[in-house]
């Protein structure tokens, strides 16, 4: 018995195939758009990929190996203590053992910072844009517009005067703000434009009739947004936090202003500064230790693949 | 007598005090953004136009001097009669020059790529996520990477062109090909915006891919014809987002070139050379000023997008 599988239409530039009867089961057929769309794509991808593909292989090789005219993508011999060197004369030779440059000491860094910019942002971005989107307010218009436009706004512009007000802080008594990671995450708690957006053109999709029903129940506007629309937007939520996360993971800019001393890099920073000053030429340990840097970072991705792509399209598509 | 545990405004309160208490509900849920963007967004703009009148060496207090930082950066005439700070109009010209490659290609090839990975081929959720991976990778390690691809004797790209036969360039040490490198770099890290295309993708309408076809239209001018014109708010809002975006890059280009843009200033973009004059030539009141320039470079851009997008931008009636 055939399943009743309907496969989508091809919808997209090149071809139209009309939609298939009902109760068919459909075979893709393979039209010549097909078969150059492919060969086009694995040449783009081959592409894509290939720079990943010398890095894992750069890193397994011995530093005379690395600049082998023909290149080879087969290291030979492979030297895993490229990452991590079980020679206590010469932890050097390693990048997880490595002295100058402190991988559990950066990546717990970068994950305390992440984590609490992910729990501040989440929580203040659905807050206001539960504000935008289901109290109707006289001026909520004007404050919307005021918000994205604020998006606009070059971070160079903010960056010396963020600079001098942690500063100020630090000089009047409100405790350190510079040379600790607290500017990295704070003003996260403040929600972001961003995320805001985000949130709010996914909370208009929730219908008002919720709401109203439950105000009849007796539930004030917090308890809506509280028990009702948050547990609704559980998967709109969860690509904010995801979003969130990998900018805090990735920032460089931040870091590089606000930390002072080494033990407060994040991975970003401390890659760099491993980079500039002490590993100029082994491109072997600079190839294995960019890897386990984005590792962290691939690897979550996979792990979240649809929330990822289904957030960034809903973005683009209502801006 | 029944008692209602409905929560009703009390009796009697007018039209407009209900609305007032709209206003404080609303503003209740805005508080905590509200409460940043005056403190993290209104104060430090409004502080750094104020630095940008003044000097200001970081550990002392600003010094307002009116007009003298742009007048630095823009017109005051040295001996040799050219106008402003050279460094600085290097660093624009720098900046330019990669938009200039950077946007358009990057709009030419994510565009393409996303036609290509909306036809329905087998393995197309592999090669959605091939084209993606390079946008979630730090910067700091994508540019090491390519900083290792582009070395001018041991690199992959001049090692290949080898084997063609082909003498590559110095690429991160050569002028003329730094920035066009950077380019290459930002193309290989498009894959964001490809899936803001494909959304786009899915959005038209298929009758009008119907129609094209009984009228005998072709791929090409179904192409021309229905894709692109329903593309064009895509195209739009990801122009908007790479002008932003372009005119402020630092991160490539700060590692890329340890930070002093390489040979000639060949790299020295527009937002290292601020960085620099706020956090190493002790100049914060210089590097607000340029930071002003930028602004008003952005808008001055986004506003001439905006005003030519009612030419060529078609929303679909909704």
């Amino acid at each position: 018995m055939s399943v009743a599988e309907t496969e989508k239409p091809s919808v997209g530039v090149v071809g139209y195939r009309p939609e298939p009867e009902a109760g068919q089961r459909v075979r893709r057929r393979w039209h010549p758009e097909l078969w150059m769309a492919t060969a086009g794509l694995l040449l783009v991808c081959a592409g894509f990929i290939l720079p990943f593909v010398w890095m894992a292989s750069t890193s397994l090789k011995t530093l005379e190996k690395t600049g082998e005219f023909p290149p080879r993508f087969i290291p030979d011999p492979v030297q895993w203590t490229n990452y991590y060197s079980p020679d206590k004369e010469h932890p050097d030779l390693g990048v997880l053992t490595h002295s100058k440059m402190h991988f559990g000491l950066y990546a717990r860094n970068t994950l305390i910072i992440a984590v609490l910019a992910v729990i501040g942002n989440t929580l203040s971005s659905a807050l206001a844009a539960y504000g935008f989107a289901k109290v109707k307010f006289r001026g909520r218009g004007v404050l919307f517009g005021v918000m994205l436009s604020s998006m606009m706004i070059p971070f160079p512009v903010l960056m010396v005067s963020l600079f001098t007000i942690f500063r100020w802080m630090g000089d009047h008594g409100m405790g350190q703000w510079l040379g600790t990671s607290k500017p990295l995450w704070a003003p996260a708690w403040f929600g972001s434009a961003f995320n805001i957006f985000l949130l709010r053109q996914f909370f208009l999709t929730i219908p008002d009739e919720l709401g109203e029903a439950a105000k009849i129940d007796g539930c004030n506007e917090w308890g809506i947004f509280w028990r009702i629309v948050l547990p609704l937007a559980r998967p709109a939520l969860t690509v904010v936090a995801l979003f969130t996360f990998m900018w805090a993971w990735k920032d460089f800019l931040g870091p590089l202003v606000y930390l002072q001393h080494e033990d407060q890099y994040t991975l970003s920073l401390g890659l760099q500064t491993f980079q500039s000053s002490h590993g100029g030429t082994d491109w072997n340990l600079l190839m294995a230790a960019a890897l386990l840097v984005l590792s962290p970072v691939i690897v979550l991705f996979f792990l979240a693949q649809k929330t990822f792509i289904q957030g960034i399209a809903t973005t683009g598509m209502k801006g | 007598m029944a008692t209602t545990t409905t929560k009703t405004a009390p009796a009697g309160m007018t039209e407009r005090a209900k609305e007032w208490q709209q206003v404080g509900r609303g503003l209740a849920f805005l508080s905590p953004w509200l409460l940043g963007f005056c403190l993290l967004t209104l104060l430090p703009v409004g502080l750094s136009f104020y630095y940008s009148l003044c000097d200001y060496p970081p550990l002392k207090k600003p010094v307002f001097v009116g007009l003298d930082n742009y007048r630095q950066l823009l017109w005051e005439q040295d001996v040799t009669g050219s106008r402003g700070d050279p460094i600085f109009w290097k660093s624009v010209y720098v900046t330019f020059k990669y938009a200039v490659l950077a946007l358009p290609g990057g709009l030419f090839v994510s565009l393409g790529l996303a036609m290509l990975l909306n036809v329905r081929v087998p393995g197309q959720a592999v090669y959605r996520t091939i084209i993606f991976i390079p946008t979630l990778v730090p910067t700091i390690a994508s540019a090491m990477l390519w900083m290792w691809l582009f070395n001018a004797k041991l690199g992959l790209i001049n090692t290949l062109l080898a084997r063609i036969g082909l003498e590559g360039p110095g690429w991160l040490t050569s002028p003329t090909w730094l920035v066009p490198a950077l380019a290459i770099m930002t193309i290989w890290g498009v894959g964001n915006t490809v899936i803001i295309y494909l959304a786009g993708l899915q959005d038209v309408p298929k009758e009008l891919y119907e129609a094209a076809e009984i009228d005998g239209a072709g791929v090409w001018r179904r192409l021309w014809h229905v894709t692109l014109p329903m593309l064009t708010p895509v195209i739009f809002f990801n122009l908007i987002m790479g002008i932003i975006g372009t005119l402020q890059v630092f991160d490539a280009p700060m590692i890329m070139t340890n930070g002093n843009g390489g040979t000639d200033r060949a790299g020295y973009f527009y937002t290292l050379y601020l960085y620099d004059n706020a956090f190493r030539y002790e100049k914060m009141g210089y590097a607000s000023a340029m930071a002003w320039i930028l602004l008003l470079i952005i808008l001055a851009l986004t506003g001439l997008a905006f005003w030519s997008s009612k030419k060529w931008v078609h929303y679909q009636g909704k």
